[in-house]
C-alpha cells in the first residue's frame, strides 16, 4: 500500500526527462565495457575508477539527505566522514577489530550527526538558510582543529580491511581492495534505499523532507526526522571516510577534502536531490577522472578538477537542476 | 531626514578614526587593520551580489585570485605601479564576473553555490598548469614590497572610493532593480526589468570589487601571489564575512570584514588548549557561535536595537 502511492509520486517527479538521461548513460557504459574489452589499462582504470566514483558518490548521497531534509549544503560533512574514520583507527588501537571497529563508528557517527543537527543546525535552520551554510563552514574549521588537536597531524595507518590480494582476469589485474570498496558502498547505499522505500521509519523521513506540513498534520515528528536523516549522513560519511582511507594509504586529517570537493560535483551532476542521482554521478566523475588524465594529453592532472568542473557546469547549462534533480516550479 | 543625518555622522566617525589610526597604533596592528581593508572591499563586493540580488557566491576567492594574479604579473614583468595594476584588476574582473554571470543566469540557489565554490577550487589550480607565466607552485612576486602604512593608506582608501562608488550605484535605478530581481524576479521581469543585463551586472561588479580587494590581499602577503593562498578557506572567509555582516548596512560590512580580518591571529593568541590546532577550534567555535546568536548577522542585530530605540 505504501509503496505503491510512493511510487506514483516518484513517478510523477520524474517526468519525461529520464529516458533520455538514461539513453547516454546506457551509452556511456556500453562505451566503458567496449574500451574495457579492448584494451587492459582501459579496464583497470575503469574499475579502480567505480571503485573511488563510489566513494564520491556515498558522501554526494550524505549531502543529497542533508540537502533533501534541511535544503542546507553542509560542508562539514567530509571532515565529519574524517573524523568518524579517526574514531574508526582509535577504537582499532583499542584492540577491536576491524568491523567491529567498523560497525561502532556507524553507530557513533549516526548518534554525532543527530546530536549536531539537533544542537547546532537546528536554532539556525528557520532563521535563515545563508546562517545554517555557515554554521557548517564553522564546524569544518572546528572538527579540523579538534582532530588534529586529538591526534595530530601526521600519518596515521589503519589495518587493511580486504588484505593486498590482487585478482587477474584475463590480462586485467584487478586489486581486491577496490572490489571490497566497491561492494561496501553498495550495500550501504541498497540499505538506505531499503530503508527509505519499504519502512515506516523511510516514509516518514521521505514525508518530513518533501511535505514538512503535510507530515506533520498526518502524525509525523518532522523535526525528529530532519534530526535523524542527518545523522544517516553522518553514518553514510563515515562509510565513505573508511572506504577512502585504503585507498589513500594512510589517514591524515586532509583526507576527505579532494574528496568532498568531487562529492560536491557529483551531487550537483546527478540532482541535488536525487540520492541515486548522486551514487550515478559519483560513479561517472570516479571513472571519467579517471580515464580523462590517461588519455587526453591536454588534460594533466593538475587540471583534473578544472576539468571536472566544466564539464558539471556544461551539463547544468542544458539541465540546471542536474541529470535527476527535480525541477523547482515557481508560482507567480 | 534624522536618519540620513546619523549615518552621515556616523561615516565621519569611521573616517575620523581611520585616519587618527595609524598615529596611534603599532606596525603589525596596522598590517592588520591594513588586512581588515582588505576583506572589506571583499566582503562589500559579495553584499552587492548576495543582499542586493540574492544571487550566492562562495566562490570570490577565485576572483581574489585573479586580481591578485594580476597584480603580480603587472609588477613583475613591467614594474607597472601598483596603484595602477589594481585599476586593471578591477577592469578584469569586471569582465571575468560578467562572463561568469552568464551561465549563473539559469543557475541558482544551491546549484548556483556550488558551481561558484567549483570556480574558487579551479581557478587556483590554473597556474599550476601554465606554470611558465603563473608561476607555478612557487607563485609569483611582484617588484618591490610595500611598508604596511602604504597598505593600510591604499586599502583604506580604496575602500573608502568603493564604498561611494556602491552606494551610488545601489541608491537610483540600478539598485532597485537589483532589489527588485532579489524579491521577485517575476515581478522584476513584469515591471520591465531586463533580468539577464541586472544579474550579470551585478556579478560583474562584485566581481571586480574582489579582483581589487584580491590586489590588496597579494600586497599584505608581501606581494606574493601562490596557489596556496587563495585556496578555498579565502572564499569561505568571504561568506563568512558577509554572513556576520548580514544585508545592506556599512556598519555589517565593517564587522564581518573586522570578524575574518582580526579572528585568525586573536584566535592564535587565545591559549586554551596550548597546541597549535587551538586556533582552529577557536576560530570555528566562534564561527558557529556568532551565527546561532546573530543568524541575521550584524545588520539584523543593528535593525532590532533600532527597533527597540523606537519603541
Amino acid at each position: 500500500m505504501v509503496t505503491a502511492a510512493t511510487s506514483r509520486i516518484e513517478g510523477l517527479r520524474n517526468g519525461a526527462a529520464v529516458p533520455v538521461v538514461s539513453l547516454v548513460l546506457i551509452a556511456c557504459a556500453t562505451g566503458l565495457l567496449v574500451g574495457s574489452l579492448r584494451s587492459a589499462t582501459f579496464a583497470q582504470l575503469t574499475v579502480q575508477g567505480l571503485a573511488l566514483g563510489a566513494v564520491y558518490g556515498i558522501l554526494a548521497l550524505a549531502l543529497v539527505l542533508v540537502y533533501r531534509a534541511t535544503r542546507v549544503i553542509n560542508f562539514a560533512q567530509g571532515e565529519l566522514a574524517m573524523a568518524t574514520t579517526y574514531i574508526a583507527y582509535q577504537l582499532i588501537q583499542w584492540g577491536l577489530s576491524y568491523w567491529e571497529a567498523f560497525a561502532a563508528t556507524l553507530a557513533i557517527a549516526l548518534v554525532l550527526g543527530t546530536v549536531l543537527e539537533l544542537t547546532l543546525i537546528r536554532p539556525v535552520l528557520h532563521r535563515s538558510a545563508i546562517a545554517a551554510v555557515i554554521v557548517t563552514v564553522g564546524l569544518f574549521v572546528l572538527i579540523d582543529g579538534i582532530v588534529n588537536w586529538i591526534w595530530g597531524g601526521d600519518f596515521k595507518s589503519m589495518p587493511s580491511p580486504f588484505g593486498t590480494k590482487i585478482y587477474h582476469v584475463g590480462g586485467v589485474s584487478i586489486s581486491r581492495l577496490y572490489i571490497g570498496m566497491f561492494v561496501v558502498v553498495i550495500i550501504a547505499a541498497l540499505l538506505v534505499w531499503v530503508l527509505f522505500r519499504f519502512t515506516k521509519l523511510g516514509l516518514g523521513m521521505r514525508a518530513a523532507a518533501l511535505r514538512p506540513a503535510e507530515a506533520a498534520l498526518v502524525g509525523v515528528r518532522v523535526d525528529w526526522m530532519l534530526a535523524v536523516g542527518w545523522g544517516l549522513a553522518a553514518l553514510l560519511g563515515a562509510v565513505a571516510g573508511l572506504m577512502a582511507e585504503p585507498s589513500q594509504f594512510f589517514l591524515e586529517p586532509t583526507l576527505m577534502q579532494p574528496i568532498l570537493v568531487y562529492a560536491f560535483a557529483a551531487a550537483v551532476l546527478g540532482g541535488l536531490d536525487s540520492p541515486a542521482g548522486a551514487l550515478i554521478g559519483g560513479l561517472a566523475i570516479g571513472v571519467s577522472l579517471n580515464l580523462v588524465v590517461q588519455y587526453v594529453p591536454a588534460i594533466s592532472s593538475e587540471l583534473q578538477e578544472p576539468f571536472a568542473f566544466a564539464v558539471i557546469i556544461g551539463v547544468l547549462l542544458l539541465k540546471p537542476s542536474g541529470l535527476f534533480g527535480h525541477r523547482e516550479v515557481r508560482r507567480v | 531626514m534624522r536618519g540620513r543625518i546619523a549615518a552621515l555622522v556616523s561615516l565621519a566617525v569611521v573616517a575620523a578614526v581611520l585616519c587618527v589610526l595609524p598615529f596611534l597604533i603599532s606596525d603589525y596592528n596596522l598590517s592588520l587593520a591594513a588586512r581588515v581593508g582588505v576583506f572589506f572591499i571583499a566582503v562589500l563586493g559579495l553584499d552587492i551580489l548576495t543582499g542586493y540580488t540574492g544571487q550566492i557566491s562562495i566562490g570570490h576567492g577565485a576572483f581574489m585570485a585573479i586580481g591578485g594574479y594580476t597584480t603580480a604579473v603587472m609588477s613583475r614583468d613591467h614594474h607597472t605601479n601598483l596603484v595602477v595594476t589594481m585599476l586593471v584588476a578591477f577592469a578584469i574582473c569586471f569582465v571575468v564576473g560578467f562572463l561568469v554571470g552568464l551561465p549563473a543566469l539559469r543557475l541558482s540557489g544551491a546549484y548556483l553555490a556550488l558551481v561558484t565554490f567549483a570556480l574558487a577550487v579551479s581557478v587556483p589550480l590554473l597556474p599550476l598548469k601554465w606554470s611558465s607565466f603563473l608561476g607555478g607552485r612557487d607563485g609569483v612576486q611582484t617588484s618591490h614590497e610595500v611598508s604596511n602604512l602604504w597598505l593600510y593608506v591604499v586599502a583604506w582608501a580604496a575602500s573608502a572610493i568603493l564604498f561611494v562608488l556602491a552606494w551610488l550605484i545601489l541608491r537610483g535605478r540600478v539598485g532597485r532593480a537589483f532589489r527588485a530581481v532579489r524579491d521577485s524576479e517575476i515581478a522584476a521581469v513584469a515591471s520591465g526589468i531586463e533580468l539577464p543585463v541586472y544579474k550579470t551586472l551585478a556579478f560583474g561588479i562584485s566581481a571586480a570589487y574582489a579582483g581589487v580587494a584580491g590586489s590588496l590581499f597579494v600586497l599584505a602577503n608581501n606581494g606574493f601571489a601562490a596557489p596556496d593562498e587563495f585556496a578555498i578557506v579565502l572564499s569561505l572567509q568571504i561568506l563568512i564575512g558577509a554572513a556576520v555582516a548580514g544585508l545592506g548596512s556599512l556598519w555589517g560590512v565593517l564587522a564581518g570584514a573586522a570578524f575574518v580580518g582580526l579572528l585568525p591571529s586573536v584566535s592564535s593568541s587565545v591559549p586554551v588548549i596550548g597546541s597549535a590546532h587551538g586556533q582552529d577550534v577557536v576560530f570555528g567555535a566562534a564561527v558557529i557561535l556568532v551565527m546561532l546568536v546573530l543568524p541575521d548577522g550584524f545588520a539584523g542585530l543593528l535593525a532590532r536595537i533600532r527597533r527597540l530605540a523606537r519603541a
